[in-house]
């Protein structure tokens, strides 16, 4: 080991997991170093499930109501949940990370990747919490070989994680054969200045022979991060066999699996194609249907975007490699782009390995920003990944700052002399640099929307109404990259999402707005109840979601609901039991993750969120916010105001029927509220009742003591 | 040149002889479920079901559990593998097995040992070129 102290060490038992479970989480204070095991309680089993469920519950029990993310009470938990971990199904690698978010000061948790969730189950711990501040930079190692865990000195090394991830692979791994066997948690430098900041979580892949990122992006988790000094976890678990998770019957678990494993076999190639391209499969569709987020969402299409379409995007992909983020991943949708030469910053002219980029990237670092050549859009992604930076905060905070430039709020003389143009990648290159260096206007940029919209107003004058209205950003956090405002479920989508506007709750545009299957506000609302909660249950187990609609049994289309992809839905119900022994059906499931849900409500609630009132979009989430935009799908809008509210649009100006739309879409959004609280059990202030706790059975005592506050 | 083992199903009689050894051989069990080669019972003919070492289960191998030696034969390491079974799905020729409780697939190593059991030569071991499938 090279030049490292150990700070503190706890060695523990080796015992293997049984049935998804270890009954043990793992405490790490890294002001006192103190290391111990913590019991996992029937209670925590019972009614937090796992994953998201045991973060937040130990986050709840470790933070104070005026805890701030940079106190040092504040905790970086990591669960994985009973099913993650298991190589039999499509998608069960995944860790959840939860944190008090320096973006929204609330709970915010990141469904992530990558080979160090099931390593450090297989280690021996259902969760990890980190609590305290280090003062001096450590390590934090799980050997899950000999059952030790340390903390370890690291003043030496590179922070940036493309670097620090394959060097401690190295360092820690028994022989180079057996790199595959450890993973890595980092941020970047930019961590250490911009809460826009994400955790990287590796996984080695044999083929190529270098470290694969995968990102717990959301919600700042890498200023945290940094701001404990923690230069990296390290795990190394060298076990891993088909039934390390011990389930109980194995037989319907490796059936089950195998059945997707064909599915995705036989379906791939004719429906996502997430084999070839991942998630950029979308970016066409999505500009083909006026969703796609061009100049900071004003717009949803334009010719432009076809230069990034993925057909763009697989030319630069390596193709035919297993490119899952967890063993058994049939899926495959990591791509990544091999030796690619960056042409800007530190690594300019290095040959690197970039991963994605995603849907999600090319909105955000592409379109959005008028950003086309998707050689740039690999860049940026590159360079987000290693600086320990969100892409889609990034996007969404560029693309903020970019019409600021075009309306004159910000010039040369405020960007340090950066020409923000729409399109100009050189200078968003520059910003990007700026928040790994930690200098100049990159910093105020990542700061994230949210707080840009406080200085441009305070600093240069600007209109926060305005501000407000173009301002992508709900509770704090940015939106992520889909147009919302001809969905109003979409809008309740994001907006009513309890970390903020991310879209992993729900995704109803096309049920919504394409193929109007729920007209009415109770049918949003029952969308906007089931699929928040169907969907948290993959944070609960250590799942992947995209295995469960990304690709689509045959006849999935001749079922009663289709969205819902019912037999996918078995499969879980059945690979929950069969590797818990647990009874399940598809209702329990739904209550499984209501619970969870409606604690993590409570949980904003007492960090000061999570009222009606934090629930309001900005009205460019909603409708045109500039003339520009009405007028650019004019016959659109105008055909609306007749339609939907009886007001023939002849002869009005463009500034009235703004406003006349204006009105009717925030009357809607609202009403769209009241439904859905009532569907959810809450009150009309979006406060959950103590008799919808009661019949979850989550009216613990201190739970219901802080909704008291409320009601 | 790649060894592998070609199948004639007009030959095959259905008697189970290759996979009985096969089992014997390898898992020390009468269990069929354990041979790596498999007799489908049609109504009137028989299919022989075995791997023709294409190759195609070695590029899906996550950790590389899977390798093709000198002869062309797809060997599969269970010391690397995790018991993902995406090989499984990926054989186009359903040749890549699981059993009960197993949790490594199993495969026809082009070892041979079946020929001498078939009473009908309805399994030889050829040859073919690399990219013959
Ligand atoms: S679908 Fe993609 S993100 Fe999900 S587990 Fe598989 S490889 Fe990872
Ligand atoms: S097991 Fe199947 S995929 Fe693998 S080499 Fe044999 S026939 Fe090909
Ligand atoms: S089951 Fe084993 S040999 Fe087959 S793909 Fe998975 S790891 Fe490779």
């Amino acid at each position: 080991m090279t030049n490292r102290k150990i700070l503190a060490e706890f060695p523990y038992e080796l015992k293997p997991v049984e049935k998804g479970y270890n009954r043990r989480t793992l405490y790490i204070n890294l002001s006192t170093k103190d290391i111990k095991s913590r019991p996992v309680s029937d209670l925590m089993i019972d009614k937090f499930v796992g994953g998201k469920g045991f973060d937040l519950y130990l986050m709840w029990h470790a933070v104070k109501d005026t805890t701030r993310w940079n106190d040092p009470e504040n905790e970086i938990c990591i669960s994985f949940g009973p099913l993650c971990g298991n190589t039999n199904y499509p998608g069960s690698g995944k860790s959840i990370v939860t944190t008090i978010s320096p973006l929204t000061d609330i709970p915010v948790d990141c469904n992530v990747g990558g080979h160090f969730g099931p390593y450090a189950k297989f280690s021996g711990w259902d969760a990890i919490e980190i609590q305290g501040k280090s003062d001096e930079e450590i390590i934090i190692y799980i050997d899950g070989d000999k059952g030790i865990v340390q903390i370890l000195s690291a003043p030496d090394e590179e922070i940036n994680s493309h670097i620090l991830a394959e060097k401690l692979i190295a360092e820690f791994a028994d022989n180079p054969n057996s790199y595959q066997y450890v993973s890595v948690v980092s941020s970047g430098k930019a961590a250490d200045y911009v809460p826009i900041s994400c955790l990287n979580f590796s996984f080695w892949d044999k083929r190529r022979k270098v470290a694969r990122l995968k990102q717990a992006g959301r919600g700042g988790t890498g200023m945290v991060f940094r701001d404990k000094r923690i230069k990296a976890l390290v795990v190394k678990y060298s076990g891993l066999k088909g039934d390390t998770n011990h389930p109980v019957d194995l037989e319907t678990l490796q059936k089950t699996g195998l059945k997707v494993h064909k599915e995705i076999e036989e379906l791939d190639d004719q429906q996502n194609r997430m084999r070839q391209v991942g998630t950029a499969h979308l970016v066409e569709i999505m500009n083909d249907y006026d969703l796609l987020p061009i100049k900071n969402f004003k717009y949803g299409q334009m010719e432009e975007a076809k230069g990034l379409a993925s057909w763009e995007f697989k030319k630069l992909f390596t193709q035919g490699l297993p490119d899952g983020c967890w063993f058994g991943c049939s899926m495959s949708c990591c791509k990544a782009v091999d030796g690619f030469i960056p042409r800007t910053g530190p690594y300019k002219g290095q040959k690197v390995t970039v991963d994605g980029p995603e849907y999600e990237t090319v909105g955000g670092c592409g379109s959005n920003l008028c950003i086309w050549n998707p050689r740039d859009v690999v860049e940026l992604n590159f360079y987000c990944d290693t600086y320990g930076i969100d892409t889609i905060s990034f996007g969404t905070s560029c693309a903020f700052a970019m019409e600021c430039y075009e309306y004159g709020i910000l010039n040369k003389e405020r960007t340090g002399g950066l020409d923000l143009s729409w399109g100009n990648a050189d200078s968003v290159f520059e910003l990007i640099h700026q928040m790994g260096r930690g200098e100049g206007f990159g910093v105020i940029v990542g700061q994230g929307v949210h707080k840009m919209k406080e200085i441009f107003a305070r600093e240069y004058g600007a209109d926060p109404k305005l501000l407000q209205d173009i301002g992508m950003e709900a509770k704090g956090l940015e939106y992520s990259q889909y147009m919302s405002k001809e969905s109003l479920a979409q809008q309740g989508g994001y907006t009513l999402a309890l970390k903020g506007p991310q879209h992993d709750e729900a995704w109803l545009i096309f049920m919504d707005m394409v193929n109007n299957q729920i007209p009415t506000f109770e049918d949003k609302a029952e969308a906007l109840h089931y699929f928040p909660m169907f969907r948290t249950w993959f944070g609960l187990q250590g799942l992947c979601k995209l295995p469960w609609n990304d690709i689509e049994p045959a006849n999935n289309a001749e079922t009663d609901e289709p969205a819902k992809v019912p037999e996918h839905v078995q499969n879980y119900v059945d690979i929950y039991t069969a590797i818990t022994g647990k009874p399940l059906d598809k209702d329990e499931l739904i209550r499984q993750s209501e619970r969870v849900y409606n604690f993590q409500k409570v949980f904003c609630l007492r960090m000061g969120k999570g009222r009606r009132i934090d629930d309001i979009p900005p009205y460019r989430a909603v409708g045109p916010v500039t003339e520009e935009e009405y007028l650019s799908r004019q016959e659109r809008y105008d055909k609306l105001l007749k339609e939907k509210q009886g007001i023939d649009p002849e002869g009005k100006s463009t500034q009235e029927k703004m406003a006349l739309l204006r009105a009717y879409r925030e009357d809607q959004y609202q009403q769209l509220v009241d439904a859905v609280y009532k569907r959810k059990g809450w009150t009309k202030e979006g406060i959950p009742t103590i008799e919808h706790l009661k019949s979850l059975g989550m009216d613990l005592p201190e739970v219901v003591e802080v909704v008291k506050r409320f009601l | 040149m790649k060894k592998f083992l070609n199948t004639y199903d007009e030959d095959c009689i259905a008697c189970h002889a290759c996979e009985t050894i096969c089992a014997r051989t390898y898992f020390k069990v009468d269990d069929l479920e354990r041979s790596r080669i498999r007799i489908e019972e049609q109504e009137k003919s028989a299919h022989i079901v075995t791997c023709n070492q294409c190759e195609t289960c070695v590029k899906v191998c996550p950790t590389l559990a899977l390798t093709v030696n000198a002869q062309g034969v797809v060997l599969l390491n269970n010391r690397l593998c995790v018991g993902c079974y995406m090989c499984i799905a990926a054989c186009p020729n359903e040749s890549m097995f699981r059993y009960l409780g197993g949790i490594i697939p199993i495969k026809c190593i082009a070892c041979g040992l079946c020929l001498d059991s078939c009473p009908t030569e309805a399994i030889r071991i050829e040859e073919k070129k690399e990219n013959e499938k």
